[in-house]
């Protein structure tokens, strides 16, 4: 690159060769260091996706010695009429949207706790992120049995006297239990990011708002919400990413169950892969997902976009 | 709060305020009211978490008490039983299956970032959509073929099965967050030293480097606290070689109802790593979990 800088004071003889050339050359010295991380990139994630493809068309059950033949699309039909596949996606749909809308909520309400100074701030701070930061499969075991067991439980100890001492959460409501696990640990991402968005707000309209006589909720709604959007956005739209993936949460407190009344589909395909040993509707099931997942994605990615770039950088 | 209200009344509002404005107010009766209230909801939310390291410190007989017992004689036994069981070699796993996938994700992912840091790539927006749409890629829509194709190779139950799949995970993120690093290096810098001759390892390695310090230190932080807790790969393509800590807390799920106290323990001690690590990335912590977006 250093070479081609000075180039054109040198050589002005030829002008119709050496700047194509010459912007190859620059190309590739741009584009090379990217390479090792895409060709890494699409070796470990699209590559695999492809066999998926290849494998769900095909009927191939480890269990069943004579499968493996080319079955077409009867994985597809077989996964879209099964009743459990459904639930385990209706499932997923409920455990997502709520989990980010409740962790939303109480991660504006932490934030605007914590946007103002006062004794401890860092403190309290470091504790409100600790949920975020334990291991998510020692969460779970831990709401599972210190919170939620209906005898030794501290929740049940505390809701005694609202007469709620004795309720088996995890049996009894397994998909609130999950929620609630997951609302605890997703809340603090929430509160960083809506915190950022507080800090980013500036002073002069705050006050400008008080000046003009607008009381707390007046401020709130027309003032600081507007400014919250972009944040509250991106924290919908990244929480979602992560969520909807969730499977350790399921897998250590509920095992999907009773029978598959809180399985979402990762923990689903999982049970239908490593238990059920059918790779072919496994498969079928992922690429599923996958189609699902790239038409909501599709629309989030605009708004990803949107929030990423800066408006110079978009329109390039 | 409510009692700083009225205070911007009192200043004429035609004076433009002055600089340092004091929105918030100490020491007054409703700003104290609101700090012991916002204490008391922090505590009540980690409270579990609290919890936990109590519980830790219990005998199994009190560790299951009703009413929940408060007040004991701390004993560190289940710690010792932890540690004194088989614990230290999942330990080993996760250090491996961490520290190397970030080492490789930072090799591979900062002179991406930096590629697609620089404007003149045509296909920049591209790149970074195809980055980012692989974070989307749900987990159980490629864990069958890998797992294949690890049983095939004999990579199953093979930590650096779980090291290049780590790299994978994390990889779209640090470009992401490294890129919105790179983007803030005044355009001068490298640009004078290109103009020195440098090639570009050698911008990257000595110009670039220093400047991105606290940049790459807050993308490994992210990629260690991920890969350290990530717990779908592992229970799934490990068995008793290569098995990492969450995978060695399933091992609860049987006796959960008999070992309260050192299942406290080994959660507390298994997560103690990244909860530090978080603490201390405090303030970079948004902007890795936003993939650099906001900062």
């Amino acid at each position: 690159m250093s070479a081609t800088a000075t180039a054109p004071a040198e050589r002005p003889a030829a002008p119709a060769r050496t700047p194509r050339a010459r912007r190859r050359a620059h190309g590739w010295s741009l584009r090379a260091p990217l390479l090792p991380a895409l060709i890494f990139t699409i070796l470990v994630t699209q590559l695999p996706f492809l066999f998926t493809i290849f494998y769900s068309l095909r009927s191939w059950n480890l269990l069943r010695p004579d499968s493996g033949t080319f079955a077409g699309l009867d994985n597809y039909a077989y996964v879209l009429t099964d009743a459990q596949f459904l639930g385990a996606a209706l499932n997923t749909v409920v455990i997502t949207a709520s989990c980010v809308l409740i962790s939303m909520a109480v991660g504006i309400g932490l934030a605007m706790l914590l946007d103002r100074k006062f004794l401890g701030r860092g403190v309290v701070r470091t504790l409100l992120i600790t949920p975020f930061l334990i291991i998510p499969v020692a969460t779970a075991l831990l709401w599972k049995t210190t919170m939620f067991d209906p005898v030794f439980g501290l929740l049940g100890f505390v809701l005694t006297p609202f007469g709620l001492g004795d309720v088996n959460w995890v049996s009894q409501y397994p998909v609130v239990s999950v929620v609630t696990a997951l609302v605890w640990q997703w809340s603090p991402f929430m509160m960083l990011l809506v915190l950022a968005g507080l800090q980013s707000q500036s002073r002069d309209v705050v006050e400008a708002g008080q000046v003009d006589g607008a009381n707390r909720w007046q401020m709130f709604t027309n003032v600081t919400l507007p400014h919250l959007r972009r944040y509250i956005e991106l924290g919908v739209l990244l929480g979602s990413i992560y969520v909807v993936n969730t499977f350790d949460t399921i897998y250590m407190m509920t095992q999907g169950g009773p029978g598959t009344a809180s399985s979402n589909l990762p923990f689903y395909i999982y049970q239908r892969t490593f238990l059920g040993f059918d790779i072919g509707q496994s498969a079928a099931m992922g690429v599923i997902v996958v189609i699902g997942t790239i038409v909501v994605a599709t629309l989030a990615l605009r708004l990803i976009f949107r929030t990423f770039m800066s408006d110079q950088e978009a329109k390039s | 709060m409510t009692a700083t209200a009225p205070a911007p009344r009192t200043r004429p509002a035609a004076v433009p305020t002055p600089r340092p404005a004091p929105r918030r107010r100490r020491g007054s009766v409703g700003g104290t009211a609101l700090t012991v209230l916002t204490w008391a909801i922090a505590l009540v939310f980690v409270s579990p978490a609290l919890w936990m390291v109590l519980t830790a410190f219990k005998t199994e007989g009190i560790a299951q008490t009703d009413p929940p017992t408060l007040l004991f004689q701390p004993t560190l036994d289940q710690f010792r039983n932890v540690v004194g069981a088989d614990f230290m070699p999942y330990v080993g796993n996760s250090l491996i299956a961490t520290l190397a996938s970030t080492a490789l994700v930072l090799v591979l992912g900062t002179p991406a970032a930096y590629a697609l840091s620089i404007r003149p790539v045509k296909r920049t927006k591209d790149v970074l959509f195809f980055f980012i749409s692989t974070k989307m890629l749900p987990l159980v829509a490629v864990v069958v073929p890998i797992y294949v194709a690890a049983a095939e190779v004999g990579m199953l139950d093979n930590i650096w099965t779980l090291v290049v799949l780590y790299t994978a995970m994390n990889l779209p993120i640090a470009v992401w967050m490294l890129r919105s690093f790179f983007l803030e290096v005044p355009a001068g810098v490298v640009e004078a030293a290109q103009m020195e001759g440098a090639s570009l390892p050698r911008v990257l390695w000595s110009v670039m480097l220093p400047i991105m310090a606290p940049g790459v230190a807050a993308t490994a932080l992210i990629c260690m606290i991920f890969s350290w807790n990530e717990f779908f790969f592992a229970v799934n393509l490990t068995a008793s070689q290569a098995a990492t800590v969450p995978v060695y807390l399933v091992g609860f799920i049987t006796s959960e109802g008999l070992y309260w106290a050192q299942l406290a323990a080994a959660a507390t001690l298994a997560s103690l790593p990244i909860v530090v690590i978080g603490w201390m990335a405090q303030r970079q912590l948004v902007r890795g979990l936003s993939m650099g977006a906001v900062k």
